[in-house]
């Protein structure tokens, strides 16, 4: 009984670690690839949770939607909706530099937030949205389900991977990384720098969706407390910037030994007496600013550093090994 | 004529009141980034803190908060120095981008240690109702709201004449104008940062306080302002600590005046929409003037 | 004014210097003379300012040393070395924008304070009354050449020993060339020393006391200026040929 409980637990550990290894890769695209500070991933995020919410739920009159649209629509969607969003924030803030683009989407995120709060008619308020199906429902019941939608999960995990990595090898991410590394020649080799940009931040953002939506998905219901920045934006900064940013497998590394740690210090946290069991996450949230600075300071190219496999003149491989 | 008494009353000095709190917070970030050339996104939760020291002041000491105040204002002075020292300074010669990051961890070790320390719930300053001033039988504002624009007001004063006559106020504003001939011309830089950083809390310790006197304390109190504070110090033109302040009062009464039922009888913007306004001019702002309204360095 | 045992107010010794571990210069060997003008003289890309920035601790060294007045000045920083009485103007940046004209003058006196500010200021302003109409206007209005007048009063007011300058003509007309290089006689005349990188090397050489010519991060050859004006070999490769 022990037994099963833990492999449940890790299952459920996995599942949202995924889901966190899904936002890591996306920011990784925005912010590892192209150097663009995204603040605000919780508002796209949001956006595809709620995209694919509304079309896949139960029918219902508490608000628009409960379409009961197959949920790889609904994923799409999201992925849609939420790179529509980003490319048109992209559109006006992408040659901001990086203080002011933090600024701006975290304003989005901002904006984003109090119009899933406040209007009603299309995401119920704060009372949320509910009746999320689940992928393969009906098939397995019970906790069997969340093998199932574990598989779901590292699935999609696996193709982002896969994409980002090609991504990141073509010409289009290599030049990606020249503009990120040095903008002013980037331009001067007539490089459409915005553009680039555009595409990059767009991208990031459909993958923020697509993850928003899967994690609408497994908790079934939805709420505007599920895009707390806190946990979405600020947690997937700590874990690209952990497990080193630029590179894709130290991204999804990042999401799950981070949300690996924040899990384990939580089952800590359920054994201590009820007036410190509420407290116990804000030491939680102050142990998370804290690993940020140690990360900054120690280690700040990750668990898994960036190596660029590009022509040896773009980046020097160690200090005084050149020419 | 009830209309006019009416804007007045329930919207201009509202707008004013609030507007003082984003220009005291403004200053601090418009300062920071004129002098270290970064967003201080942990200068919300400055306020926060500054706004709890004060208030656990009031529960110790008998006396109204703004009395007590110096309590707060230390407190936030201590903090914003010691994370300039463990998590700011040892990333000063990086890109500034990882300084940024860096605050945000600041912001949620701030605020989280309010949670811990003083609570999730909300607190006031001063229990009960308190009469508003009345002028000319008209006019009620609440005596809050007359202590906080007076009380801005004088600072405004008093950082015109600190940066426009003072050695230090001068030397930051060499440093902010161009580092390296500050440093090639023999300005200590530590020094002038270390200033910065206590003027800086100490004008959001003050803004902490007078937010949560409007309203009450808690912890996420200074993170929901920040964003408009970051309005109003690019409306200002980054690095023009009064134009910080203009840029507040602006962002302020905008933020207030919009809700008022310009056309018919609904507000024009829905008062939950209040924090888009600033929002709308920051990216306004940005687009199209982003050295500022008064023409601050460029970005 | 006190001078190192061989009379020299600066001696650099050895000097290496660079950026990110690449040695711009090399083994440099240069000795200034109190209220002299010296002049470092050097094709592009000969580490001519790079030597400048080291000798003010704004580049790092590598190897050798800095004596001034004698004492050895290893592991001072620029903000120290400006009480020691040395003030330095750079190229470009000069001035601090956004500040007035009397309050960029101004900061010239903060890290070493003069016996008497006021007196400073007349001594600045006497030597470049063009200023004096202009105090109350931000040095970013400012033409080039006034800017640069601007920069060197500001390095003047600390009353330094050493004055070094950057490329003090660079961009300016022909016409301000002429009173810049006047400026510098006067400015040696009231007893301070300077040492300068100069792109006009024939000009600068005929009101320099002393020139050191910069190849490649390396000491090429050193004489007084007139010497060197006569110097075929140098005349050839670096003052265009032509005889002054």
């Amino acid at each position: 009984m022990e037994l099963t409980g833990l492999f449940f637990y890790l299952v459920s550990v996995m599942i949202a670690g995924g889901i966190y290894s899904i936002l890591c890769l996306a920011l990784n695209v925005q912010w590892g690839m192209g150097g663009l500070f995204n603040a605000g991933i919780a508002g796209f995020f949001a956006v595809g949770a709620y995209t694919s919410a509304i079309l896949t739920a139960a029918t219902t009159e508490r608000h628009v939607g409960g379409f009961e649209l197959p949920i790889a629509f609904g994923l799409v969607a999201a992925a849609l909706v939420a790179g529509a969003v980003g490319w048109a924030v992209a559109r006006i803030c992408v040659r901001l530099k990086s203080d002011y683009l933090a600024m701006a989407s975290i304003g989005i995120a901002e904006i984003l937030r109090l119009i899933i709060v406040n209007e009603d008619w299309l995401t119920n308020g704060s009372l949320g949205i509910s009746g999320i199906p689940r992928p393969f429902d009906g098939m397995v019941d019970g906790r069997g389900a969340d093998i199932v939608f574990m598989a779901v999960i590292w699935t999609l995990v696996l193709a982002i991977y896969v994409l980002c990595q090609r991504l990141y090898l073509s010409p289009w991410g290599r030049a990606m990384r020249a503009i990120r590394d040095n903008e002013a020649s980037s331009r001067a080799a007539g490089k459409d720098v915005e553009r680039f940009r555009r595409q990059a931040f767009a991208l990031g953002a459909a993958i923020m969706g697509l993850g928003g939506a899967l994690s609408a998905h497994y908790f079934r219901f939805l709420s505007p407390t599920a895009t707390e920045p806190l946990l979405v934006t600020f947690l997937v900064w700590v874990m690209l910037m952990a497990g080193g940013s630029g590179n894709n497998r130290g991204a999804i590394v990042g999401g799950l030994g981070i949300w690996f740690l924040w899990s384990v210090t939580e089952i800590f946290a359920n054994r201590l007496p009820p007036e410190w069991i509420t407290r116990s996450s804000y030491i939680r949230m102050l142990l998370v600013g804290l690993l940020l600075q140690v990360v900054l300071q120690r280690y700040r190219s990750g668990l898994l550093p960036e190596r660029s496999p590009t022509l040896p003149y773009e980046r020097p491989t160690s200090r005084g090994g050149t020419s | 004529m009830n209309d006019l008494v009416f804007f007045i009353n329930l919207y201009l000095v509202p707008g004013l009141t609030i507007g003082s709190v984003y220009a005291l917070g403004a200053v601090g970030i418009s300062m920071i980034f004129g002098i270290l050339r970064f967003a201080h996104f942990a200068h919300g939760d400055l306020m926060t803190v500054g706004g709890y020291g004060t208030l656990t002041a009031v529960w110790i000491l008998p006396f109204h908060p703004l009395v007590v105040l110096p309590f707060g204002i230390a407190l936030a002075v201590g903090a914003a120095l010691a994370v300039d020292r463990a998590f700011y300074r040892p990333l000063r010669d990086l890109p500034t981008i990882y300084t940024v990051i860096a605050s945000f961890g600041v912001a949620l070790i701030f605020r989280s240690s309010a949670q811990l320390i003083w609570s999730s719930g909300n607190q006031v300053f001063l229990p009960g109702i308190r009469p508003p001033l009345v002028l000319f039988d008209t006019f009620r504002i609440a005596t809050l709201h007359a202590q906080v624009i007076v009380l801005t007001a004088l600072i405004a004063l008093a950082l015109h004449l600190f940066l426009s006559r003072s050695q230090l106020g001068r030397s930051m504003r060499a440093v902010a104008d161009e580092p390296e001939l500050a440093a090639i011309s023999g300005l200590d830089t530590e020094r002038i940062i270390r200033w910065t950083w206590i003027i800086g809390a100490a004008l959001a310790a003050t803004a902490g306080v007078f937010a949560g006197m409007d309203t009450s304390m808690h912890p996420n109190l200074g993170w929901n302002l920040l964003l408009s504070m970051f309005a109003a110090a690019i409306l200002g033109g980054i690095g023009k600590p009064l134009g910080a302040m203009a840029g507040g009062l602006i962002i302020g009464l905008a933020e207030e005046l919009a809700t008022y039922p310009w056309i018919g009888t609904d507000p024009l913007v829905s008062p939950s929409y209040k924090s888009g306004v600033a929002f709308a001019i920051m990216v306004t702002l940005l687009i199209f003037r982003p050295q500022g309204l008064f023409k601050g360095r460029l970005l | 004014m006190n001078t190192g045992s061989n009379g020299a107010l600066l001696e650099v010794e050895g000097l290496s210097a660079g950026y990110g571990g690449v040695a711009v210069i090399k083994d440099i060997d240069l000795k200034v003379a109190p209220r002299e003008i010296a002049v470092i003289i050097g094709p592009n890309g000969a580490g001519k300012s790079t030597l400048l920035k080291s000798v003010f601790a704004l580049t790092a060294r590598s190897a050798g040393l800095v004596r001034f007045r004698g004492r050895d000045m290893t592991g001072l920083r620029t903000a120290d070395l400006v009480p020691e009485g040395i003030a330095a103007v750079p190229q470009s940046r000069n001035v601090f924008p956004t500040l007035t004209v009397a309050e960029n003058l101004d900061i010239g006196t903060y890290a070493a304070p003069p016996p008497d500010r006021a007196e400073a200021k007349e001594r600045v302003l006497s030597l470049f009354p063009d200023l004096a109409t202009k105090l109350t206007q931000p040095a970013g209005e400012l033409s080039g050449g006034q800017r640069q007048m601007v920069a060197m009063g500001r390095a003047l007011m600390s009353a330094p020993d050493l004055l070094l300058l950057d490329e003090p003509t660079a961009g300016l007309s022909p016409a301000y060339l002429e009173k810049i290089f006047d400026l510098l006689l006067e400015i040696r005349a009231s007893g301070v020393t300077i040492l300068m990188v100069e792109q006009n090397a024939r000009q600068a050489l005929r009101i320099a006391d002393h020139g050191h010519v910069l190849v490649s991060g390396r000491n090429f050859a050193s004489d007084t200026g007139a010497a060197l004006l006569a110097n075929e070999e140098v005349r050839r490769a670096f003052l265009g040929g032509a005889a002054a």
